[in-house]
């Protein structure tokens, strides 16, 4: 394999793995709180098309992104009020915002089906972004930086901030939360709405840099694969960033060795790996003597009532 | 106590349908005929459903009140179209397309247990006597793209982006390659398998990758745009699939081969309204305009349009059976004797690849 296909594998591998680290980053969030937010393709997918539509009709790329931010937090809002302020079930809520997302892109990206936009250019000049090997590290736009970025930032905000503390406990146990006086439903819609933004974002990714168009669905299912990934990672930022390479590169590292000519595995496999991976990773995270949970949040998916 | 239910809720379901036909036969002129679709992927694909959609909606438009039509799109291809065939049969629907070759054996279950209905499957192979088939012979198109791709690969190395290797993808894949072959002998076909009719960023990746070992020109047969734009990015050559989609790829799109469903999906509707409607296995191609050839990309050069425009024709006029001997297969058994050509029947069961794919 010469090192030109090498640095273009990787290449491709970032860019599969930096919606599902961003979807994945901001579900992680949502479920440290103690949410269980089954809405992530939906909330990607309304800001995919969002997204889309902003770039279309002002021709500026970043306004595309800021307005998928804003309208995956909307939708989050959305699963907020029900399942937060109201109480609903968070599993049945989280799938009816799926389903409602996936029907609301459509319908909003009904009129663009078959259109394009231009994609962001590189975030640094192009000597070094279309350099033959420096571009191995430089050359991507804002939004693969971003998202490691933000891996970092959560990975701190959590483990070493008195917010993120709180965040946590919010998580591990609401009643006690509730009891030492913190706001636990205010704390939880602001996870839930920084996870919302970050799956706009992620869906935005798919339409804007991706594949620059509008298709519907065009995110086929990789919100699923995020939440798996928030699982993979018994919730933690760094195993995040880590799995969300790995499943990009299980993507990506098949496709092109069978185009090579090396057929690893059946296509039919390729389909289930990243959920393969999660299988495997539970598995092996549950067997450890020295820990036999998963770390996931002890409220997560519990309906929390003040005073109930 | 669920399952009483729900068997209640079929009896009385069925007994509806049962009933349809007078029903229909006494309130025609009244109350409009329904006709129902069945998409395995969202309208909004731009490929393969959104063809159908755009065939369904010209239907509608030519027959005005007259007909009602419905359609369900995303509905996976297995037990789930059963559910989905059923229910709109239920909603009364008296002829209903389903129009993946997945749903064959959940159609053919349907069909079975509601004779009045009558059903239209695409692509597959299962009839009855309520049950017929269609097909569009898009290996004469894939004939068309492949004596271009022939001529203007420089590197000799064409990829496929590939769903499922069903026939009907198999024989795109050989009518594609043995036109390349044609017109350079050296010609390779490199095939990628996704499992899947539909996933943008997936088919852009596998594309990329076909890209980077060689491929400069770059075909499929999975339904969104994404190959093409990868190829727009690159600045190599692709095709469009099931629709025009030089909008997305204004450089790399060369051609595309075009689905016209429309024609068929009217005579069908007609044959219901005059109570002529008969089962049968319907395969139509370029000639009867099923299969069209969107128009070339300016770009192309006159040698290779005129090539494109003679193979055509001589499809057209039965001069030129893409599938014609002698073939040998990537395995080095011979296939097709010289001169002889592929039956349907061959066609319709195709589970090998000509000299010159890799698969």
């Amino acid at each position: 394999m010469s090192l030109e296909i090498a640095i273009s594998i990787v290449m491709t591998l970032v860019i599969a793995a930096t919606p599902i680290l961003l979807a994945g980053l901001g579900e992680l969030v949502v479920e440290k709180s103690g949410v269980l937010n089954l809405g992530v393709e939906g909330m990607m997918l309304v800001g995919a098309v969002a997204g889309f539509i902003t770039a279309s009709l002002t021709g500026f790329t970043p306004a595309g992104y800021a307005a998928a931010a804003l309208a995956g937090l909307c939708a989050s809002l959305l699963f907020g009020v029900l399942a937060l302020t109201i109480g609903a079930n968070q599993v049945a809520t989280g799938l009816a915002l799926t389903i409602f997302g996936t029907g609301l892109s459509s319908l909003a990206g009904a009129g663009f089906v078959g259109t394009t936009i231009a994609r962001l250019p590189a975030l640094f000049p192009q000597s070094i972004a279309g350099h033959p090997i420096l571009r191995l590290a430089f050359g991507y736009d804002v939004i693969v930086y971003l998202s490691i970025a933000l891996t970092l930032a959560a990975a701190w905000f959590l483990n070493h901030t008195r917010s993120g503390l709180i965040l946590r406990c919010v998580g591990e146990s609401d009643v006690s939360a509730h009891a030492i006086g913190y706001p636990v439903t205010a704390i939880r819609y602001l996870a839930v709405a920084f996870g919302g933004a970050l799956a706009g974002l992620a869906g935005a990714y798919y339409s804007l840099a991706v594949t620059p168009m509008w298709a519907d669905r065009i995110t086929a299912g990789r919100g699923w694969i995020a939440l798996a990934l928030v699982v993979f990672s018994s919730w933690r930022p760094w195993r995040l960033l880590l799995g969300a390479y790995i499943f990009g590169a299980v993507m990506t590292l098949e496709l092109y060795s069978k185009a090579a000519g090396f057929a690893l595995l059946p296509p039919e496999m390729l389909a289930m790996l990243p959920y393969l991976a999660t299988v495997v990773a539970l598995a092996v995270i549950a067997m450890r003597p020295s820990r036999g949970r998963l770390d996931a949040p002890r409220c997560l998916g519990k309906t929390f009532r003040a005073g109930a | 106590m669920a399952a009483i239910l729900d068997r209640r809720t079929v009896l009385a379901g069925a007994g509806a349908i049962a009933a349809l036909p007078h029903l229909r036969a006494r309130a025609l002129a009244a109350d409009p005929l329904k006709v129902g679709f069945l998409y395995v992927g969202p309208v909004g694909d731009f490929g393969y459903t959104h063809a159908h959609d755009v065939a369904r909606k010209k239907t509608q438009d030519f027959y005005g009140e007259k007909i009602k039509t419905n359609y369900v799109e995303n509905v996976p291809e297995g037990p789930d179209a059963e559910r989905v065939l059923r229910q709109l049969a239920q909603e009364g629907n008296a002829l209903i397309f389903a129009t993946s070759f997945g749903f064959m054996n959940a159609t053919a279950k349907v069909a079975k247990a509601l004779p009045k209905v009558y059903f239209e499957h695409a692509t597959g192979y299962m009839r009855g006597p309520n049950l017929a088939t269609y097909n569009a012979r898009f290996y004469e198109g894939r004939a068309v793209i492949g004596t271009i791709a022939g001529m203007m690969s420089k590197t000799g190395v064409g990829g496929y982006v590939a769903s499922f290797p069903i026939p009907e993808v198999v024989m795109g894949i050989n009518c594609f390659t043995l036109a390349a072959r044609k017109v350079n002998p050296k010609f390779q076909t490199k095939v990628l398998w996704l499992s899947t009719w539909y996933d943008p960023a997936k088919e852009a990746d596998a594309a990329k990758a076909l890209a980077d070992q060689g491929a400069d020109i770059i075909t499929q047969h999975t339904d969104s745009p994404a190959p093409l734009q990868v190829c727009e990015q690159k600045g190599l050559y692709g095709f469009g699939q099931a629709s025009d989609m030089s909008s997305i790829a204004p450089k790399a799109h060369l051609t595309a081969i075009v689905d016209n469903w429309a024609p068929y999906y009217i005579g069908r509707v007609k044959a219901v309204m005059d109570g002529t409607w008969k089962t049968g296995d319907t395969w139509w191609g370029l000639k009867q305009d099923t299969v069209q050839i969107a128009p070339y990309n300016p770009a192309m050069p006159d040698n290779v349009k005129k090539a494109a425009d003679d193979v055509k024709s001589a499809i057209i006029a039965g001069t030129l059976h893409p599938v014609t001997g002698p073939i040998t297969d990537n395995k080095g058994t011979p296939r097709l004797k010289d001169g002889e050509k592929a039956t349907d029947e061959m066609l319709e069961k195709m589970d090998w690849y000509v000299e010159g794919v890799q698969s």
